[in-house]
């Protein structure tokens, strides 16, 4: 039974093996762990998704009109390669609730038709749908923040009426998973509603009865969608409005494709990192093994063991260390897919989860793991294959060395021969060398990624809501008012300054583009509210024309010297024809800003002002917040202080166990490379640096060599990793970037000096522990020793 | 020197060293008794296991002893401090071993600078490499080397710190004869003119003849000690 004893030297090998094997089995574990997690979490809201859209038949386009009359829904129904319509009514407006007081709530109103909508339909988390007039579902996220059930009673005003409705039912629907106020940066379910009523209630209120103004299509099947559109966009031009549009600028399924898009990034990238690492390590144990093991190898062969037989031990060794860490790593991304995947469908209100065991999934990272281990092992298995038994009895000539690169420029000649011995261990084995520098980095790269999300949100937040807004309350009234609400704001006493601010709701045009946002009209000269571009310049606000975001101008593909269309979708609804005079590269929202006087002249209307921005004295805050919950006009007052509060706790939540999540796997991964370094330089160079301790070399000299060469890698790694990881951080901040949010790819001295330290602390940390390893030195016995 | 009276430099008095290796014991060194001079040529003989190589650890402050005490002037070699040993190595001891023991990523002079970087006094590893005959052979690294070199590039190593002792395991037993001689006339040229006391062992009896005595291990015990009249030149040695 020879096998059983090749068997036993495998044990005992990995026994002796024992640090290594789990540092690989550990690195291949999170490897195949964000792997199986990020995949199957990406795969189950894939799933989720399209049966989401399925059951409850999301449509493949869309459209937008000012008025279109009944009939032409059939019409639309007739084109070649549509196969089912639908036309519905929509319109925003303000909600009233008794328990949300004071609270300024804009409600996106839908109608439902008397069966119930056949396309984005509801999905009905408790109750039925609206029915009769003055029935009503809301949206879960808003019942939710609100505590809202069936039987309770709200008000919307909308196009200057009120209606009173009953809440029959709470809902979601394909085309709301994403609810957003136009013009928000984040989702805010207290002060945004999505509210289902009959259609009758909301054509009278509309005064669009026996007319529509959305539109949802489903294309028959092969149809191309370029080719439909056009063909609806040429019935639809005399009902005014933006033309047709598919799936993808759609806001809600944008925003969930984004999400789902950046978990694939994800799958792949985090993956990778580990898996490179722990392919590195595996080639490192196993040379080594290889090397150590000549004599043994040769032993194996005369004895009459095949090459192959040989190759398959060492082989079997290293896919016993990736077996082990996968399976690890198999349960553990199994259990972190359920949970990110539940987390997702929660945030995203998904009506079911589709989560499944995914055994391709973890067929094909279990294939990665090993094949991986196999690859970092495949140069060391070769050479025990290739060794010729009488050779391998033989002790191993000393390796040759020359003098390398840096010794024929001269640069070592300063150094100490210990310092030479560091030079040229590391210049004989450049690619390993290298390689290992290159895991270190990785380690820096990932901290810095971590760390710049911070930076990030830091930079966004001081340029937003501290340069750009630097008023210390923002006032709503009720409805538009004139210069004297603005004078009595003033006469508070304690207010220091007002500025006026007209915000009016629109679809803005370019084009056959269309996006639906807030325009918002300044005093050109404002203090209290500006327009802070990236670089921290201001952008100022021209007296007539349009500053539009660069996230918008880029949606509308519009530049400067460019005419925006704008459908104002309040009142009498005018559409204005606006030049751009300017884009500003902000970081969040997509808006467009004008002088407020011009704004005013455009909608044929005198200098009024939908809120304002005070400049209040800080010791009667007080004072003022007390007299404006006394003013009839006012339906609401922010104090900005709280606004930064409130998002940088939301920010410091995430960051805190984010960060720490990072920080660990980064130093985890620094740890690996610089164990493995350390004690592969330490194996190798055991004998010499014995003879070292005997001709009288004390422990601390002689560790130094070993330290030394670990540090020289530290040194090339240092800046590799500042490089690679600005490269990420820009990889990472597009992918996170969306309509509303720009990312700034942030990295500052801070976070190179954080990635830095902290790989540097790990590394020594590390390297202390070959202090070890000297005090251990057997002085005598390594004498014997041939090698 | 010959001729000068002698002062005693090592004095070890009953040392013994056991190896516990599980359940058995060997006993390397049963009650050691012995004296070495200054400056003197020591040839220790015995057959296999005699325990010579754990004599001249004990020695050269590589071991300690088990029981018994071991000194070499005012250092006392049997305590067990790591420190202090180090400092003796690497003050008073050059060490020669039957396999080389270089560093291979070093050339010959830079093997030899590993050694004078860190002594008090040394000479330079140029005029190290003079004295064993290999100024010729400078910036070679050991893989270009012959076995002989080799050899002698560990002894300019040993005695560039112009060592007060010089402890050579088995210097030659790798070695052929033509080259052996030369190692060991090298040995005795430094040991003449440095006046280095110097403790050979070697399984070669008739190298005994080079020594002023010769002491003879058998089962952890010197059995024999023989003074010789006068010393044999390295070349008449039969081989
Ligand atoms: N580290 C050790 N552990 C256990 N026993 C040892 C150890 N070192 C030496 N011995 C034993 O001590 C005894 C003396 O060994 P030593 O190496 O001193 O012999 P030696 O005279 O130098 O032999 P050789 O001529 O073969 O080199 C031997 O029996 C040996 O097996
Ligand atoms: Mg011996």
């Amino acid at each position: 039974m020879k096998v059983r004893a090749l068997d036993r030297k495998l044990l005992r090998d990995l026994w002796h093996l024992r640090v290594q094997a789990a540092a690989v089995a550990l690195l291949t574990a999170c490897g195949v762990a964000t792997f199986v997690g990020s995949v199957t979490t990406w795969r189950a809201l894939q799933r989720s998704q399209a049966g989401y859209y399925a059951d409850h038949r999301f449509p493949d386009l869309f459209a937008e009109v000012r008025r279109a009359p009944g009939p032409l829904a059939a019409r639309l129904a007739a084109l070649p390669g549509v196969a089912e319509v639908e036309a519905r009514l929509g319109a925003y407006g303000t909600l009233e609730l008794e328990r949300a007081a004071g609270a300024s709530i804009t409600a996106r109103l839908i109608s439902q038709p008397p069966g119930g909508s056949r396309l984005d339909r509801l999905h009905l988390r408790t109750g039925r749908g609206p029915a009769r007039p003055g029935e009503a579902a809301v949206g879960e996220g808003f019942a939710r923040a609100w505590r809202i059930a069936p039987g309770d009673a709200l008000a919307v005003l909308v196009n200057g009426r009120r209606e009173q409705l009953t809440v029959v039912g709470v809902a979601v629907s394909p085309g709301t998973i994403y609810a957003i106020r136009p013009g928000d940066i984040f989702p805010d379910d207290r002060h945004f509603a999505v509210v289902w009523v009959d259609e009758a209630t909301l054509a009278a209120a509309l005064d669009l009865t026996g007319a529509w103004n959305e539109v949802g299509l489903v294309l028959a099947p092969g149809a191309g969608a370029p080719e439909v559109v056009a063909r609806v966009d040429r019935l639809l031009a005399a009902a005014g409005g933006g033309g047709a549009y598919g799936r993808d600028r759609h806001v809600s399924h944008r925003f969930l494709t984004d999400e789902i898009r950046q978990l694939k990034a994800m799958a792949a990238v985090i993956p990778s990192i580990f898996i490179g690492v722990a392919t590195f390590i595996v080639s490192l144990v196993l040379s080594r093994l290889v090397a150590t093991q000549r004599a043994q190898i040769g032993m194996l062969k005369a004895l009459g063991w095949s090459g192959a037989q040989v190759a398959g031990h060492y082989a079997g060794m290293v896919a016993g260390m990736a077996l082990a860490g996968g399976a690890v790593g198999i349960g553990g991304g199994l259990a972190m897919g359920q949970w990110m995947a539940g987390v997702y469908a929660r945030y995203y209100r998904l009506p079911e989860l589709r989560f499944e065991g995914d055994l391709p999934v973890v067929a094909l990272a279990l294939a990665l793991a090993l094949g991986a281990a196999l690859l970092g092992a495949a140069g060391a298995v070769w050479r025990a294959l290739e060794l010729p038994p009488a050779e391998a009895m033989r002790p191993a000539a000393p390796p040759t060395y020359r003098p390398g690169l840096l010794e024929r420029l001269g640069l070592t000649r300063w150094l100490s021969q210990p310092g030479r011995m560091v030079v040229r261990g590391l210049s004989r084995r450049p690619l390993r060398a290298a390689l290992a520098a290159l895991g270190l980095s990785m380690a820096v790269a990932v901290l810095q990624i971590s760390d710049f999300t911070e930076g990030a949100t830091s930079l966004i937040l001081r340029r937003e809501l501290e340069e750009g807004q630097r008023h210390d309350l923002s006032v709503t009234f009720t409805q538009p008012r004139g210069p004297a609400a603005l004078a009595e704001l003033r006469a508070l006493p304690g207010v220091l300054a007002v500025e006026g601010v007209r915000d009016v709701p629109v679809v803005l045009h370019h084009g056959h583009r269309s996006y639906r946002t807030g325009l918002r009209g300044v005093e050109p000269g404002a203090r209290l509210g500006r327009l802070v571009a990236a670089d921290g310049q201001v952008v100022p606000v021209p007296p007539s024309g349009l500053v539009v975001s660069r996230q918008l101008a880029g949606l509308l593909a519009v530049e400067p010297g460019g005419v925006i269309t704008a459908e104002v979708t309040e009142g009498r609804r005018p559409v204005l024809a606006l030049p751009v005079e300017a884009t500003v590269d902000d970081f969040l929202g997509a808006g467009a800003t004008m002088a407020r006087a011009a704004l005013s002249a455009s909608l044929g209307e005198g200098p009024l002002a939908t809120g304002a921005w005070l400049a209040i004295d800080p010791a009667r805050a007080g004072e003022v917040r007390a007299r404006l919950a006394a003013r009839p006009g006012v339906l609401g007052a922010t104090w900005r202080a709280a606004t930064v509060a409130s998002v940088r706790a939301i920010l410091d939540e995430l960051m805190v166990t984010y960060m720490a999540v990072i920080g660990l796997l980064a130093s985890g991964i620094a740890a690996g490379v610089v164990y493995n370094t350390a004690r592969i330089a330490w194996a190798e160079r055991e004998p010499e640096l014995s003879t070292l301790r005997v001709i009288g070399f004390t422990r601390g000299e002689t560790w130094r060599i070993v330290a030394g060469e670990v540090l020289a890698l530290l040194v090339v790694a240092l800046p590799l990793g500042a490089v690679l990881g600005v490269l990420a951080v820009r990889g990472v901040a597009a992918a996170m970037s969306n309509d509303l949010f720009r990312i700034p790819a942030v990295v500052g001295r801070g976070e190179v000096a954080y990635a830095a330290g902290l790989t540097t602390a790990v590394t020594l940390a590390v390297t202390l522990l070959a202090l070890r390893w000297v005090a251990r030195l057997d002085l005598v016995g390594s004498l014997d020793r041939r090698d | 020197m010959t001729g000068a009276p002698r002062l005693p430099v090592f004095q070890a008095t009953g040392i013994t060293k056991v190896y516990r290796m599980g359940e058995v014991e060997v006993r390397a060194l049963r009650g050691v008794d012995v004296t070495f001079r200054e400056g003197e040529f020591v040839v220790l003989l015995g057959p296999s296991g005699s325990g010579k190589s754990t004599l001249l650890n004990v020695l050269g402050g590589l071991d300690v002893p088990t029981a018994g005490s071991v000194r070499w002037r005012d250092h006392d070699l049997a305590v067990p401090d790591e420190a202090l040993l180090t400092r003796y190595r690497r003050d008073h001891v050059g060490f020669v071993f039957q396999f080389y023991n270089l560093v291979p990523s070093l050339t010959a002079r830079e093997n030899v600078a590993l050694a004078a970087e860190i002594a008090r006094r040394p000479m330079t590893p140029e005029e190290a490499l003079g004295l064993v005959g290999l100024s010729d052979r400078l910036d070679h690294f050991p893989a270009q080397l012959s076995g002989g070199e080799q050899q002698r590039v560990a002894i300019a190593r040993a005695v560039v710190k112009r060592p007060d002792v010089l402890l050579c395991d088995e210097p030659t037993g790798a070695l052929d004869a033509a080259t052996g001689r030369l190692v060991l006339e090298v040995l005795a040229k430094v040991n003449r003119d440095l006046g280095t006391t110097t403790v050979v062992i070697t399984h070669n009896a008739s190298i005994a003849g080079m020594a002023d005595r010769v002491l003879l291990l058998r089962d952890g015990l010197v059995v024999q000690e023989q003074l010789n009249a006068a010393r044999k030149a390295p070349q008449e040695i039969a081989w």
